[in-house]
């Protein structure tokens, strides 16, 4: 186990290396600057500023310099934003992404689970057939439009939920929603079919045949064990909501992380576009280490590779 | 007890009947043997919603190759009338400016699903050849290839397509370069796994005995053998190839204007919400079709494939 958690470690700093180097020559090579936006300054100003965050050096001194702000994660101040460290920026806005993450995967995965559990119980009847339906179109409706949609009708039209920003529990709702509908479309595709294998199994025809009733059975016996593909589904919900952020923050005028990678992209903000990749990848990487760790303690039959040789 | 036993006693022979089953022919062959193939259709065949997906797709394909040629406007032409409802004259009506949004969309459609169909196959040729040389070759080869595709699927894959579209300028190539630098990873390990499980069985050595060579043996065995895996793959990486082009042309790192995407249409369909809902209807309900059609073909294939469920 220790000996698999190393390698796998091994492999997440090769991954962020690889990330790293790539994000730095790609935005070499990328045209524009962060200062094209302003007014154009004098050559002197721009010469000045260029020196201030060592744009003028040769590329292998830049590269250095940045490897080295990676490993103690310190970008240093946003090339926009004067006197805003890229680190303030994250420790901003992270906690408003993640509350909307935390918030969103908790949706998709209640409402898959459940939809999920439903169709397989009805399977074939009418409960069945509208539970898979909305999970289709769960899975078929991006979510960017499905944002717009809700936004539209149930916060502008009905005045049901607030319409945009963030200032409470309630602007987290249609925003955390538009997130999680994609996944609770897929999670509940997994538990239905995963369901359905394990009801044909020995132990449910038993826990039946000895008189528990139908729910009980799935609370007490099959959903443990129809779960386990749900939680290798962690993993890809983790990315899933985290890219999802991109663009519904963005819709919903939430000041998360993720508009803020979208919005330093366009304003070529080199110091905060490689500070919120870095952040991201560290996330995204970790979080499919843990789902493969978790997979292994939950499951006793998957032996992780590398763990006994 | 020994009025039990009493009713026991009273059944004879006489009571029982047979309700059929024993005519004397089992051991005849109720029908003609099928082939897989056959087979695999007639199960796809009996999928409705699968087949309503075929149905889908044909007709959003062919609106897509003819209305912009036998369409009365272009799809960048300007026609002076600003954000008119859907009318007789403009079917979905008309954008901010003065564009038919009829043509728009299946201009749009065109695009994704050239940008869709495109990432596909790009991704099926080298995920094919990665996968299939890694599970041929074996050994230190096999594990420096798979490592290497292990870490370009630890990479987040959005985060890589966003920042080299920032490099390369939004458009259709570098979209498509894209989509498959990273795309690719997940045919190879599939095409991997299947070459593992049949490279082993005796037909295979047969083959290489009678010297066939790696290019012979990936072509003709490896290949038809895996195709079921592979055309899975492929069929669900169409819809997720479109959704992340409007993801992205969403995000304004699309085909530029004017050419028309239904990710960037929806994106300007939303800001216009208000005032021309249909602006962001339409394409909206295109995108979602098409995922959902692409969805449900894959599913049913995988389905009609799966000798699991086979009658």
């Amino acid at each position: 186990m220790l000996k698999y958690i190393f390698k796998r470690l091994v492999y997440i700093l090769i991954a962020l290396w690889v990330i790293v180097t790539a994000t730095f020559f790609l935005m070499q090579l990328a045209p524009g600057s962060p200062f094209a936006s302003e007014r154009s300054f004098p050559p002197q100003i721009e010469a000045q500023l260029n020196a201030k965050y060592g744009l003028d050096n040769p590329w292998y001194v830049q590269y250095k310099d940045y490897l080295i702000d990676t490993v103690t994660f310190d970008f240093g101040e946003s090339m926009k934003y004067k006197g805003r460290s890229t680190n303030d920026m994250i420790a901003e806005s992270f906690p408003i992404s993640l509350t909307l993450g935390i918030e969103a995967m908790i949706l998709a995965i209640g409402f898959g689970i459940l939809f999920g559990v439903i169709s397989a119980l009805y399977h074939n009847k009418f409960p069945d057939y509208l539970a898979s339906t909305l999970a289709v179109l769960g899975i078929s409706v991006p979510s960017f439009i499905l944002a717009g949609l809700m936004q539209y009708f149930l916060a502008f039209k009905l005045g049901m939920f607030p319409v945009s920003g963030w200032k409470g529990f309630a602007y987290s709702i249609l925003p955390a929603f538009a997130i999680a509908i994609t996944h609770a479309g897929f999670i509940a595709k997994l538990t239905r079919s995963s369901m359905l294998e394990q009801s044909n199994s020995d132990y449910v025809k038993m826990a039946r045949a000895k008189g528990l009733g139908k729910w009980t059975t799935v609370f007490k016996h099959t959903l443990r064990n129809a779960l386990l593909p749900v939680v290798t589904y962690l993993g890809p919900l983790t990315a899933g909501v985290v890219t999802g952020s991109f663009i519904i923050e963005q819709i919903f005028a939430i000041p998360g992380l993720g508009k803020h990678f979208v919005t330093s992209i366009t304003n070529r903000d080199y110091t905060v576009i490689m500070g919120t990749t870095v952040f991201y990848s560290i996330i995204l990487l970790f979080a499919v280490l843990i789902v493969d760790i978790l997979y292994s303690v939950i499951d006793p039959r998957i032996k992780l590779r590398g763990a006994k040789k | 007890m020994a009025q039990k036993n009493q009713q026991f006693d009273k059944i004879s022979p006489e009571m029982f009947k047979i309700v059929g089953g024993r005519h004397g022919d089992t051991e005849k062959l109720s029908d003609k043997s099928v082939s897989f193939w056959k087979e695999v259709r007639l199960r796809f065949s009996q999928n409705k919603l699968a087949v309503f997906g075929i149905f889908v797709l044909v007709i959003v394909t062919l609106l897509a190759i003819f209305v912009p040629i036998f369409s009365p406007y272009s799809y960048r032409e300007q026609l002076g009338i600003y954000n008119a409802a859907p009318s007789a004259a403009h079917w979905f009506g008309t954008d901010d400016l003065g564009r038919d949004i009829f043509v728009r969309v299946w201009q749009g459609a065109r695009i994704s699903l050239f940008i869709g169909i495109t990432a596909a196959v790009i991704d099926l040729i080298i995920g094919v050849l990665w996968g299939s040389i890694a599970g041929l070759a074996g050994g230190r080869v096999d594990n420096i290839m798979m490592r290497i595709a292990d870490i370009l699927s630890a990479v987040p894959y959005l985060l890589v397509v966003i920042i080299l579209l920032v490099v390369l300028k939004p458009g259709l190539i570098p979209m498509i370069i894209a989509l498959s630098i990273t795309g690719w990873v997940n045919m190879a390990r599939i095409v991997r796994g299947e070459v593992l499980s049949i490279k082993n069985q005796e037909y295979v050595l047969a083959a290489r005995t009678l010297g066939a060579n790696t290019w012979h043996l990936i072509m003709k065995h490896l290949v038809p053998n895996a195709l079921g895996a592979i055309l899975v793959t492929m069929t669900l990486t169409i819809p997720s190839a479109i959704f992340t082009e409007s993801f992205l042309s969403y995000l304004g790192l699309g085909v530029p204007a004017p050419t028309a995407s239904w990710g960037t249409m929806a994106s300007e369909g939303n800001k216009a919400l208000t005032s021309a809902p249909w602006r962001l209807f339409f394409p909206a309900f295109f995108i979602s079709l098409t995922i959902f059609a692409f969805n449900a073909v894959g599913d049913g294939l995988r389905d009609a494939l799966d000798p699991k469920l086979r009658k």
